[in-house]
């Protein structure tokens, strides 16, 4: 007998067929969707492979870097790829992102040193980069306020008047599935909605809230929370590269042309563990992993060049190559970080001049220059 | 002292997960001598959070293991260390008490900037405490001191290993003979068995001459035909069975009774447990089930769990209120009956891994004394031989064991239907004297019809 946990939900998702716009099938298979065209040169799959095949190797090495005691922690983007690059690719250069600690893929589209994401895992910064440089905010490790700050981003923009100009910028947050339980979340929809902001909310739905399965956050599809709050909201397969690329598209355009939020859930998987300090393999079945690893986000894109003859070896392996080389760079750059100067903590804190902060730092200072005056 | 011709890089036990401070070495994935990549996996470890694969930060050739499997290490210990020319001499291995010596991690030299504090007896030296190894002891004591402007004395230079006063004059000893990589690499690909060769070269290495030499040797004469009869001496684990089995056979009158059972259900089961997490890196088998059954047939039925004792004031009947469940297995040395000590106490991954453990060393030949003796009930799996049943002979000091046969599809009337059916057969010999052809009976239908219906298990457990 079986005990059905689940009875009375109301159209609970099933994990086999979910209802996504797919235009691209885990065999490499190009489907069309009469909502979301799109056209794609052999360049542009080729780059968008590029980016792939990197964020994952830099993934790969920056979780070996940590288990090696070079780093503090790293969330690990595996699996999640495609959401990111598609998204990430979608976004022109006036927008704005939000993330949380997991893009790294995004932070790669947006021209982010991948050095400067371990910055901060290494400890050595609490930033590690300038947002208005790339217009990628910093990392948020609070699960979900971020989409409070990019609401309120968003409003800005909607507030200076220039959506539907040509310097018009739509705003961009990232969460997860376990955000979307959190109060922040749910009070930025509803700001965003009433307010109308220029904004898309960008969930990865990687079926883990660290260890808590999906259906312990929903009883139905996340997309479908959109409804209750007035906007649009739309699911996508989250390993399927070109759909991420089209359905953000779409809704980026939309926030800046002042139609209003969307709400897009990118239906994928995280391979990985939470972070590195956490073992899935203590909560959830392996057989869920291997279903999975055949909806890989590489492969398919890999199969679709291969298919159409839009690349040969040579061209992969010149990719692997190049991915291996940035890792490498990666490796050298992290461990031959400096660490901070003790009073490197004062900076940026407060934009302008502080006077408790100034006399703090000078006290400091004195400590300091005391190990120099005894030895005198 | 060995003199090294390369310095190797000393990895030290990381700190996995944000504030641990020890790790259980679980599983080495590589051997002293052998070619490693960055990255590549080299030790699994066991934290409080997680089971934790280590990728190797440096390449070159494995010179030392200073842990070994089962120790637990402090976080910033040396665990492994890596010559990246490859052309020192294997260290020897390092005494287990080392693993809990505090950090000898490389020191590093403090820049004007950056204040050492230190305890006021160490020469100036300050480790990183950002990332990864936690905060040396000797932090906690700080002073003001004077940073290095460039006039100071250097700082102690690096002693990242303390090594052992003196080589030791034998190979070490991990089974590996001593030979160095390239020497190694030449026998590989000639074909060439180190562990045949006795070495010449220093402390009784192997050299590329060894290694010809062994190659252009006389290969070994031809194989005789043997007489029609062959003398094998009765010793070690056969003259033990022996000795067990003529001394059970004769002193303790058995009786055996058998049983037929569907086991479909116990099967299912088994195919629903592997895939829960518990019990992702363990062995579940039918023997699992038949082993938990048992245990719990004993509980409802203590007699069974018991001996016989011939005493000064007339016999006793001892009845065990633990379980030290044997669990007979065919290794290539005899018949050997390895023990779970307490199994009654055991969930049930714990009773997978114990089993899993347990046959495997005893099939390794590594079972201990202890893990062979104390025994209080036996199972013996007779079929992995392919047969159906057997009328098992106690254990010297028991008074039950179980046989289990083959699981066959064989016709079956189920629900009142024939249907093809998971079916084995059970059989179960006890010590007449203590237990009756009824507490018998009873044992043995009591874990056929947990067998019958694995949630039998839960009702009487």
């Amino acid at each position: 007998m079986t005990i059905d946990s689940v009875r009375g939900a109301p159209d609970t998702p099933e994990l086999a067929e979910p209802e996504l716009v797919q235009l691209l099938t885990p065999e490499g298979e190009r489907v069309e969707h009469p909502d979301y065209p799109l056209d794609l040169s052999a360049e542009e799959v080729r780059d968008l492979y590029r980016d792939l095949v990197n964020v994952r190797r830099l993934d790969l090495e920056s979780v070996a870097l940590t288990r090696q005691g070079e780093l503090g922690l790293w969330a690990s983007l595996l699996g999640q790829e495609a959401a990111q690059i598609g998204s990430g690719r979608a976004l022109s250069e006036n927008d704005m992102v939000f993330p949380t600690y997991r893009e790294h893929g995004v932070a790669w589209c947006r021209g982010v040193d991948q050095l400067k994401l371990l910055s901060m895992f290494r400890g050595v910064t609490h930033g590690g980069w300038d947002p208005a440089e790339h217009n990628f905010h910093l990392y948020t490790v609070v699960i979900g306020s971020q989409t409070l700050h990019a609401t309120g981003y968003a409003m800005g923009v909607q507030r200076d008047g220039v959506l539907g100009t040509p310097s018009a910028a739509a705003t961009i947050a990232y969460f997860g599935d376990g955000a979307t339980s959190q109060g922040d979340v749910n009070e930025s929809f509803v700001f965003a909605s009433v307010f109308n902001a220029p904004i898309v909310f960008f969930c990865q739905n990687n079926q883990w809230a660290i260890s808590e399965p999906l259906e312990r956050q929903s009883r139905i599809p996340l997309y479908r929370r959109a409804q209750g709050y007035g906007f649009p909201g739309i699911r996508v397969d989250g390993n399927d590269v070109f759909a991420c690329l089209a359905v953000t598209r779409k809704a980026l355009e939309n926030a800046r042309t002042g139609q209003g939020p969307t709400l897009i859930e990118a239906f994928t998987y995280r391979m990985g563990a939470h972070t590195t300090t956490d073992d899935p393999t203590r909560y959830r079945l392996k057989a869920e992993e291997e279903a999975w690893k055949l909806k890989d986000p590489i492969e398919r894109v890999k199969a679709y060049l291969v298919r159409n003859e839009f690349a040969d070896a040579a061209f992969f392996q010149k990719i692997e190559d190049e991915a291996k080389q940035t890792a490498r760079e990666l490796r050298e750059g992290c461990l031959s970080m400096p660490d901070p100067k003790p009073l490197s903590a004062f900076e940026h804190v407060y934009a302008e001049p502080h006077p408790l902060m100034t006399e703090e730092q000078e006290q400091f200072a004195a400590y300091l220059a005391s190990f120099e005056e005894e030895a005198r | 002292m060995v003199t090294p011709v390369s310095q190797p890089k000393v990895f030290n036990l990381p700190d996995v997960g944000e504030g641990l401070t020890e790790a259980e070495i679980v599983k080495w994935h590589v051997q002293v001598g052998d070619t490693v990549e960055i990255n590549q996996t080299i030790v699994e470890i066991e934290t409080a959070k997680a089971i934790v694969e280590l990728p190797c930060p440096f390449e070159g050739v494995v010179t030392a293991l200073h842990v070994t499997e089962g120790q637990t290490v402090d976080v910033g210990a040396p665990i492994i260390s890596v010559d990246a020319e490859g052309g020192a001499a294997p260290e020897p291995a390092r005494p287990a008490e080392s693993a809990r010596a505090p950090a000898r991690d490389a020191e590093r030299v403090p820049t004007p900037d950056e204040p050492g504090m230190v305890s006021p007896e160490q020469p100036p030296k300050r480790t990183p405490v950002l990332v990864g190894y936690g905060v040396k002891e000797a932090a906690t004591k700080r002073r003001p001191r004077k940073a290095s402007n460039g006039t100071a004395p250097p700082p102690a230079p690096a002693a990242p290993v303390v090594r052992p006063p003196a080589p030791r004059p034998q190979p070490v000893d991990n089974g590996l003979p001593l030979a160095k990589p390239p020497v190694r690499k030449m026998a590989k690909d000639l074909g060439v068995d180190l562990a045949a060769i006795t070495g010449s070269g220093p402390q009784g290495s192997i050299t590329r001459d060894d290694v010809q030499a062994a190659l252009s040797a006389p290969s070994a004469p031809a194989v005789q035909a043997g007489p029609r009869e062959e003398r094998v001496p009765v010793k070690g684990v056969r003259k033990a069975t022996a000795a067990a089995m003529t001394g059970s056979a004769f002193t303790a009158p058995h009786v055996t009774e058998f049983l037929q059972v569907d086991v479909t259900r116990t099967m299912e089961t088994v195919r629903r447990l592997r895939e829960l997490p518990e019990f992702a890196d363990v062995k579940v088998s039918p023997l699992l089930l038949v082993a938990r059954a048992l245990l719990t047939a004993v509980a409802r039925n203590p007699m069974v769990n018991s001996s016989w004792a011939d005493g000064p004031d007339g016999a006793e009947i001892v009845v065990k209120r633990y379980v030290n469940l044997g669990i007979a297995a065919a290794t290539e040395r005899g018949l050997i009956v390895p023990k779970v000590k307490d199994a009654q106490d055991l969930d049930l991954p714990g009773l997978a891994r114990a089993l899993g453990e347990l046959t495997e060393k005893a099939r390794a030949g590594r079972a201990t004394p202890a893990d062979l003796s104390d025994g209080t009930i036996t199972i013996t799996n007779v079929g992995v031989f392919g047969v159906d049943s057997g009328t098992p002979i106690l254990t010297p000091g028991e008074s039950a064991i179980l046989a289990f046969g083959q699981i066959r599809d064989m016709p079956w009337v189920h629900e009142g239907e024939l249907a093809i059916r998971k079916v084995t057969t059970l059989s179960l010999s006890f010590d007449h004297r203590i237990v009756d052809g009824e507490l018998g009976s009873k044992v043995l239908r009591d874990v056929g019809a947990m067998l019958e219906d694995p949630i039998r298990m839960l009702a009487w457990s």
